[in-house]
Parts: structure tokens; sequence; C-alpha cells
């Protein structure tokens, strides 16, 4: 997997908002690749700007958002400058999307067959019958038991768990070569988040499609993910190999959130947090964005933003503990 | 010393329908739960939603009413009171004071008309705890200092605040009237993952400065562990199995305590465990569970009697409600 | 909350429609408050020899001078062949208009006795000041058209008022409580509605004795519009304190030991407010027209007071809409206020939408 091809590839995205409250700097100069047959996590808090990076990719961003600088290169063009017309064929058919509210991402006036459909005809040309038995084909491989009665059924018949399996079957029916699923088991329970979990990797192995997968959850990321993004305050913070990331976390904020899984040993004892809040998109600090929570803060991490640092292995930091070629800065 | 008792709970909620709102069903939220907090003790509650344990919160705070079984509330002499029922004049007060709640989401529970300081002044109001203004104020403050807030927080709105602060407030609010217990109803999931801990911190924190008892409602078992002297496993309205924390984990029982532990994530890329989940579909709709032992349609060790009888919950330290055990 | 009423404040500046319909609110509150002043003319103030005399011209040269805005008399003549009354102007005299001159003496407010007018001509003068023109009884209908107001202007805010509070209450009460009480109030809603309104506005006002004084029957009928008025709340209202009572901040007060009342009127009610504006506005046009219709169709205000619909009434026939159009000048002012106040609804609903405010930053 290390060497295969770059299917998607972001270079220095920048998106920001305008609100009341001032410009909010949602997405701030991030890159990075997407391999093929890979999953990729991005981890990272409410309002850090990975559903918004997300959204750009789709371009189905709010008309709010502005764009400032910034290329999103699948096969060799930029997603940003194509057209919407011609972008509809790529949406949906080369790029699926599954959502973290499985009973707001179907249309309930329609049946599941009847969504279906509209995909099928809409992408693949094809007609009721052949849509029918594609679609029932894709849920029953998915582990949808019964799937000709759940065909006809309305979203609202079917259980939450059930209805994002539905929304797999109906992402796979294009068979995309990316996948982006937006927290897709945070609503669900733990055992039907296993099951869901479980069947997306059995499906990539499948289908061979490309996940992006964003979450807040590293430990959903340490079952799902090839390799870690991790997303603090509109940037990224860490890069790297999941084994890497969860062996050896090098920023703070990891070191931080690896810290906050409650494991059995620390009963009776002090957890360990990260102090303070995740910052507002429109109030982010200077300097590094997580200095106002970071025990190694120096004056440095004040002033000036750090830069991304290879410390090897592919395992990417900004951080400005390991400039000097991975070396802990001398306090000054 | 006992503050609540609770016996063979049970809680349907009538579904209606049609021009007279006659009955058509019921969703069949408990099944006879026991339950006994004692002062400064932390009991957990584990289950998927849906399981009911919520609603247990919520009888226990006597929001709702049991449909069948009994509630006793106990004052701090010891004495008695049955709370079944409506609450009666003369304990209403006492039983309101000495039972809190903190919610799960922040942006929910706090009225977002009123200021910091009103929602805190809200239950000292009601109980008309203070007659001097300054001693009122004096109270807010020291409350919001202690869960962590400036003090000059009291004239701002809910809305200003991160989810992390809210449930600070909403934990200064359920302090005012110094209770004996309050119930957490997944008092973190809807916060940010950095800021989790620090919500837990503080409520051991409080715990132990004022002596108080939680009963810790969530689907985290880390948590629940982390938290609970004490866990009782619900499923489908039916608690499976209740041992103490350590125990519950080292030596889990009923077959669906053992799936909720494998279906935990590992944190370790390295030794992934969810290819080996152990069990398929869904909780059942409570509107039609399905006789015998609640799970059994999920269950891989299934034998005869488990569509057939309900197990009980059975053991001393240990308690199990599971055919194999019998 | 401060940031979030200015954030609403500037959003409300931002729809030009809404800020046009509050100004000329503003002009038509200012000339409902000082009527007395504001008027050329008492409301009952008649003069025989200008019975439906049309609009006064104001001229401003006079001989190729320049000598400020005056009038001339008029002068009734039989047209030599029809036969009919005209009016033409008696250019031999020159009448000027002058600002605060004294005339019909009044007491403003029923308070302060004065007989000082914004502006006017000379008591002295047989001619008439009839900006709008006159009506049958020689009354000067610009008069009668700032006196209406008085009426037709507040009528739509008291009503509104009381319907919308006992809609408030009736729905909460509905919502929170739920089971039969809910029952109960939800029947006799849809009972209320569907009757056709007209026909209940008549049947209504046929209660209010022909005897009462003015100011009684204003009341009745405030009470006989309001009474139609509130249902919508209501169902409204319940609907959102149905949401309501399921979140946690009242669930949080229950816990505290607070009562039904006090949550209702502490949290529920408070939590309905922007609704609350939003329909209130809203429905004040509906309130002024239903006042409009009832005087129009002669079961309202009863002469001599007046209302905008009243005076509507006198241009009922065809023969007087062509002979004396100025009539319909009463209704200009009913489509003005009841536009403005749609404007400025409207416009508070956006504002009270907090997605919307958010676009339009």
């Amino acid at each position: 997997m290390k060497n295969s091809k770059n299917i998607l590839e972001i270079n220095n995205l920048k998106i920001y908002f305008k609100t009341f409250e001032g410009i909010s700097k949602a997405v701030d100069n991030i890159s990075f690749v997407l391999k093929e047959k890979e999953t990729l996590g991005l981890v990272g808090e409410s309002g850090c700007g990975k559903t918004v990076t997300n959204l750009a990719i789709m371009k189905l961003l709010n008309p709010k958002a502005t764009i400032l600088s910034g290329e999103i290169l699948y096969q060799d063009k930029n997603i940003l400058e194509i057209e919407e017309e011609d972008f509809k064929k790529v949406r949906g058919k080369e790029i699926g999307m599954i959502f973290q509210e499985p009973m707001s991402s179907f249309d309930p006036l329609y049946t599941i067959g009847e969504q279906m459909y509209e995909v099928c005809k809409t992408h693949l040309k094809l007609s009721k019958t052949e849509s029918r038995d594609k679609g029932i084909d894709m849920m029953r491989r998915v582990g949808i038991p019964e799937p000709e009665k759940r065909y006809e059924q309305y979203p609202h018949e079917m259980s939450g768990g059930m209805l994002q399996r539905a929304m797999i079957a109906l992402n796979l029916l294009t068979n995309p070569r990316i996948l982006i699923a937006d927290e897709p088991t945070t609503a669900l329970d733990v055992t039907v988040q296993a099951q869901v979990l479980n069947l997306m990797k059995s499906i990539q192995e499948e289908f061979g499609n490309s996940i992006i997968f964003i979450t807040h959850d590293l430990g959903v990321i340490s079952e799902m993910a090839d390799r870690v993004h991790v997303m603090y305050a509109g940037k990224l913070v860490e890069k790297g190999t999941t084994e890497e990331i969860f062996k050896e976390p090098k920023h703070p904020y990891t070191k931080g959130l690896m810290e906050s899984k409650i494991r059995r040993e620390y009963k009776s004892k002090t957890l360990p947090y990260i102090p303070g809040t995740v910052p507002s998109p429109q109030h982010f600090p200077d300097g590094c964005r997580f200095n106002p929570r970071c025990s190694f803060v120096r004056n440095i991490c004040k002033e000036e933003e750090p830069h991304e640092i290879n410390i090897g292995n592919d395992h990417l930091v900004s951080c400005w503990l390991y400039v000097n070629g991975g070396n802990k800065l001398e306090d000054n | 010393m006992k503050i609540i008792k609770a016996k063979n709970i049970k809680k349907y909620f009538p579904i209606r329908g049609g021009v007279f709102l006659k009955v058509t069903g019921y969703v069949k939220a408990l099944e006879s739960i026991n339950i006994e907090i004692n002062d400064f003790e932390s009991i957990g509650i584990v289950g998927e939603s849906g399981c009911g344990k919520t609603t247990l919160g919520r009888i226990i705070t006597k929001i709702y009413d049991p449909t069948e079984g009994s509630l006793y509330f106990y004052d701090e002499k010891g004495n008695e009171y049955d709370v079944t029922n409506k609450l009666d004049k003369s304990i209403k007060s006492t039983f309101r004071k000495s039972i809190q709640m903190i919610f799960q989401n922040p942006y929910d529970s706090l009225d977002p008309r009123l200021t910091v300081g009103e929602i805190i002044k809200e239950p000292l109001q009601i109980h008309r705890v203070f007659k001097n203004k300054k001693e009122e104020i004096d109270y807010i403050n020291e409350l919001l200092e202690r869960v962590g807030l400036s003090a000059t927080y009291t004239t701002r709105y809910p809305h200003e605040f991160s989810g992390g602060q809210r449930q600070r407030i909403a934990i200064a609010r359920a302090l005012t009237l110094k209770p004996r217990l309050i119930i957490c109803d997944e008092p973190t999931s809807a916060l940010d993952v950095s800021v989790q801990n620090q919500i837990i911190e503080l409520l051991k924190e409080i715990q132990n400065e004022f002596k108080i008892s939680y009963l810790f409602i969530s689907h985290n078992l880390d948590l629940i562990h982390h938290v609970s002297d004490k866990i009782v496993v619900i499923y489908l309205g039916n608690a499976i199995e209740e041992a103490p924390a350590d125990e519950l984990f080292e030596n889990p029982l009923h077959p669906y305590t053992k799936v909720l532990m494998s279906s935990m994530p590992s944190w370790d890329p390295g030794n992934r465990k969810l290819d080996k989940v152990l069990v398929t579909g869904e909780p059942p709709s409570p509107i039609n569970p399905p006789l015998g032992c609640p799970f059994h349609p999920r269950c891989t060790y299934k034998i005869d009697a488990c569509d057939k009888i309900q197990p009980e919950l059975l053991g001393a330290e240990h308690k199990v409600a599971c055919h194999l055990y019998d | 909350m401060k940031d979030q009423t200015k954030r609403m404040v500037n959003a409300f500046f931002k729809n030009k429609l809404g800020v046009v319909g509050l100004i000329i609110l503003i002009f038509l509150y200012i000339m409902v408050i000082f009527a007395e002043f504001i008027a050329p003319y008492s409301y009952m103030t008649s003069n025989r020899n200008y019975t439906y005399a049309p609009p006064s011209k104001v001229r401003w040269i006079h001989e190729g001078k320049f000598i400020g805005p005056y009038i001339h008399p008029l002068k009734r003549e039989r047209h030599p062949v029809t036969l009919q009354l005209t009016y033409v102007e008696d250019t031999s005299e020159i009448v000027p208009i002058k600002f605060f001159v004294h005339g019909d003496s009044y007491k403003l407010w029923g308070i302060f006795e004065s007989d000082l007018h914004l502006f006017g001509i000379s008591k002295d003068t047989n001619a008439l000041l009839c900006l709008f023109g006159t009506d049958k009884f020689g009354r000067d209908l610009l008069s009668r058209v700032v006196y209406g107001s008085r009426v037709s202007m507040t009528i739509g805010l008291v009503g509104t008022f009381i319907s919308v509070i006992i809609g408030a209450i009736m729905g909460a009460i509905s919502g929170y409580f739920g089971g039969w009480v809910d029952v109960v109030i939800q029947r006799l809603t849809e009972l209320l509605r569907s009757f056709p309104q007209i026909p209940l506005w008549l049947a209504l006002a046929m209660i209010i004795p022909p005897q009462w004084p003015s100011t009684m029957v204003y009341f009745a009928i405030v009470m006989v519009l309001s009474f139609i008025g509130w249902m919508g709340v209501a169902r409204v209202v319940r609907g959102m304190v149905l949401s309501l009572r399921e979140k946690e901040f009242v669930i949080a007060a229950k816990t505290m030991g607070a009562s039904g009342f006090k949550i209702i009127t502490k949290h529920l009610i408070p939590n309905t407010m922007s609704y609350l504006i939003v329909v209130s506005t809203l429905s004040i046009p509906g309130m002024i027209l239903g006042e409009s219709s009832m005087s129009f169709l002669g079961l309202g205000i009863k002469e001599p007071m007046t209302s905008w619909g009243l005076l509507l009434g006198q241009a009922q026939s065809l023969s007087a809409l062509s002979s004396y159009p100025w009539l319909l000048i009463p209704g200009i002012f009913i489509v003005l206020a009841v536009l403005s106040f749609n404007f400025v609804g409207e416009s508070l609903r956006d504002v009270a939408d907090p997605y919307k405010v958010g676009e339009r930053a």
C-alpha cells in the first residue's frame, strides 16, 4: 500500500467563512494525499475543519465559504476549477459520501429502492428492473437481511444501523473510487458500530475503493485507518501511519488525545486531560493554535506558526518541539 | 445510609392514536428493575440507546411515575417515604433538594433566555434558600468558581460558552441545593474528546468534597468503569448483569456484556479486535420485545430455554440473568 | 443576548422594505397620538356650504408673485345645462394656509385644552381647508381620516395583544399539561376555527347593543376580533411547547421542584417570545382589515365616531364613487398600514430565524 499511486491530492487548501463574529479560518493551508485502496483517517474535534475539507472535495461548500487558495487534484484535474455541470458526473459516481445521521441522509418521502433507482438512472443509465436487481444484490452484499422486502421500504421503517448499511449499499452501486465517510458510526450504538466498521473494511477489500474516514474517535481510527492525519483548529498538526501515530504520537495535542482514553488502570486515579477548551473558528490564537492548551509551550509558539517537519518514516508534525532535525528545540 | 430504593420498577409508555387517543400499544421502556443507592456511592448504568437507562434516571428523579413497582426515598434521619406515586407535600421539598440531575446535552439543558446567574439562582429561589440578596450572590459566585468558571460570568448567556463550560454551569446548578444524589445522564457524550476528562475529573472532585452519590448513566463502558463502584448492565429494559466495577470487567458473565466489551475499539492498530465481532443484528424494538430472554435473538450461546423463559437476575455480589448460569 | 439583540437589530435594518414599513408606521402612530393637533378640524365640524366638496387646490403663486401656500374659497353654482351642483373657486379671495393656527378647540388626550392646530386657515373666513375633500355633511375628510386612524390603528394593536395573550396561555396550557386538557382546548379551537369568519363577526357584532357609547363599542369590537384571533396563536404555541417541554432545561426545572405555573411562565412562554412578536406584527393587519370590514358593513364603529373602514363605507355606491372619488382616500391608508405591518412582520420573522441571521451577515 505504501507505494501505491495518489488518487487525490490536496495542496495548500485555505477556506474561510465570513460570519457575524468575524472571519472564520475553517481550513487554513492544509495539504494531504489520498492513496489508492487505502483508508485515511482524519481525526479532529468539532470545528476543526475536517467536515469543511470534505465538503470542498465534494464541491458542496456553502456559498458563504471562500476558497482563498489551494487545489484539489483528482485525475490531474483541479476539482475547484471544474464546472458544476461536469462535476455532477463525478459526484456520487466516482466520489461517494456517507454521512453521520443515516436518518437524514435519505429522503423520507421515497423508498430505499426509489432512491437507489435514482442513482442508477443518473449515473449508470439503468432501467428500473436492472437497478432493482443491482440494488437488491448490493443490499445483500452489505448484510441487509431480506433485501427484497427492504428495497420497498421507507427510511423510517428501518433502524439506524440498517439505514447506514443501506447508505453504504447506495454508495457502492456506482463503485466509487473514493468514499468519504463523515463520522459514519457516531450516531450508532457500540455493537452496531462494530458491525458497520467491519462491513466497511470488507467492502474496501472487495471493491478496492479509497476511503477518507472522518471521526473524532481515535478508537475507531485505530481499527480502521492505514494512515492518520490529526487536525486541530483548521490545521493538520500531525500525519503518519496509524502504527506510528499510536505508538509514538509526537504533537502534544495528539499525545493528549491518546492519553485521554480512559484506561482500566486509571481507576481511582486522576484522569489525564488537556486543559482549556477548543477555540472557536473565529478566535483561533496566534502562533501555534494549540499553544494556550499546550504544556510544552515556549515563546516562539505564541508568535510564529510552526511549519511541517518530517521526522522520518513519513511521519510529519507541525510543532516547534521538533525543529532542528527532529531534535527538541533548545529552550530559549 | 440509603437514599433511594427502587423495587420492581416497570415503565410502559402508551402509544396513542386516532381521534379519541385510544391506546394502541406500549413502549416497554423498563421491565422490573431493582436498584438501591446509598450515601456517597457511585452506581453505573450501562446500555445502548433505547434500553431504558434514561427512563430509569427520570423515574428516580420523579419526572415519570412508574407503571408498576415501588420507589422509596429516605431522608437524612433514615425515615422511609413511599414516593411511588405523586410526591407528598410533606416530603416534596426535601426530595427535590436531595436529588438533582445533570444532562447529556449542555446545549439543551440550560434555558437560552436566562443568564448564567439566573440559571443557577432558579433552584435557590424555588426553595427560598436565601433571604439576603448579598448572601445569594456570594453563594452563586462561590459555586461558579468551584466548578472552574469566573464569577464574572453571571450576566452572560449560555450561548456564549463552549460545551464544556456549559456543562460546568449545569454542574454548578445541580450543586446549589447541596443534593445527596446526582443523576448524571451521559454527562460527557456531547462534549469534545479533549474536554470530556476535565468534566469527569470535576465530577469526581465534587463527589469527594460534598460526599454526593452518583447514578451514572452512559453507553461508554470505559467511563462507567472509571467512575462507578457498582455497575448495572441494562438491555431492552431488563437488568441483565450487576457487579462491582472491577469484577464485571474482569469476569463478565452475560453474553451481552461480553459483546459490549468486545465491541469497544482497541486503540491499538497492531492488535485490532473488531474483526472478531461477536454479535449480529440490532436491539429489537421495545414495542415488541422478544419472549424469554430479551437478548436471545442475537445471542450465540442460545439454548432451548432462552426463547421461552425469561431468566431472573440471580447471584450474590455478582448477579446475572442468563440461563447459562442457572 | 446583548450581541444577539444587536445582531437582530442589524439584520432588521438590512431589509429595506421592513425599514420603509417601520418608518410609515412611525408616522401613522404619530398621527394617532397627536390626532387633535394634526387634524385641521375636529371630526365633527361640518360646513353646510361644503357638502361633497372636492379636495382644495393649494396654490403658491398669485399674479406672478410667490406668496406661500393659499387656497380660494369655493362657491356653489348650478350647472346651467345639467342643473348639477358644482363648486367653483372664488378667486377674488385669498385664504393663506398657515402653521400653528388657532381653530377648533379640543382637549388633547382629554387633558390639555388647546385650540392650536399644526396647520390650517384662519377661523374668520367662510372657506374650508379640505385637502382630501369633504363628505355629505361637509366634514373635512383629512381630519376624519386622522381621527379615524385612532380607531383603526389601535384596534389592531389592542386586539392582537389580547388575542396573543389568550392564545399563548391556552396553547401553553394545552401543550404542557396534555391529556384531556389538551383534547378539550384543541377541539374547542377547531370548533371555533371551523365557523366561517364573516358570519361569526356579524353574529357577534349583533350582540353589541346599539345604544352603547362609542368607546364601549370600540372595546366590544376589540373583544370580538380577539375572540376570533387567538386560535391560530394557540395552535402554534402548543406545538412549540410540546417540543420545548421535552427539552432538558424544562426537565431540569422539574427536578428542582419548579411548579407547572413557574415552568410555563419562566421557561416555556419566554422561549416562544420571538414567534409571538412576529405573529403579532403579522396578525395586526388582519385585525385592521377585520375592523374595516365590520365598520364598512355598518356593524362596527358608528357615526359620528370615525374609523377608516367607516369612512370607506361612504364610497359604497358606484355613483358616489364616480362623482366623489376622493372618498376612496381612507382605503389608501388601510392599504398603507396593512402593507407596512406585513413588511415589518416579514422582516422580523426572517430576523427571528437564526439561520437567516447568519446569512444576512
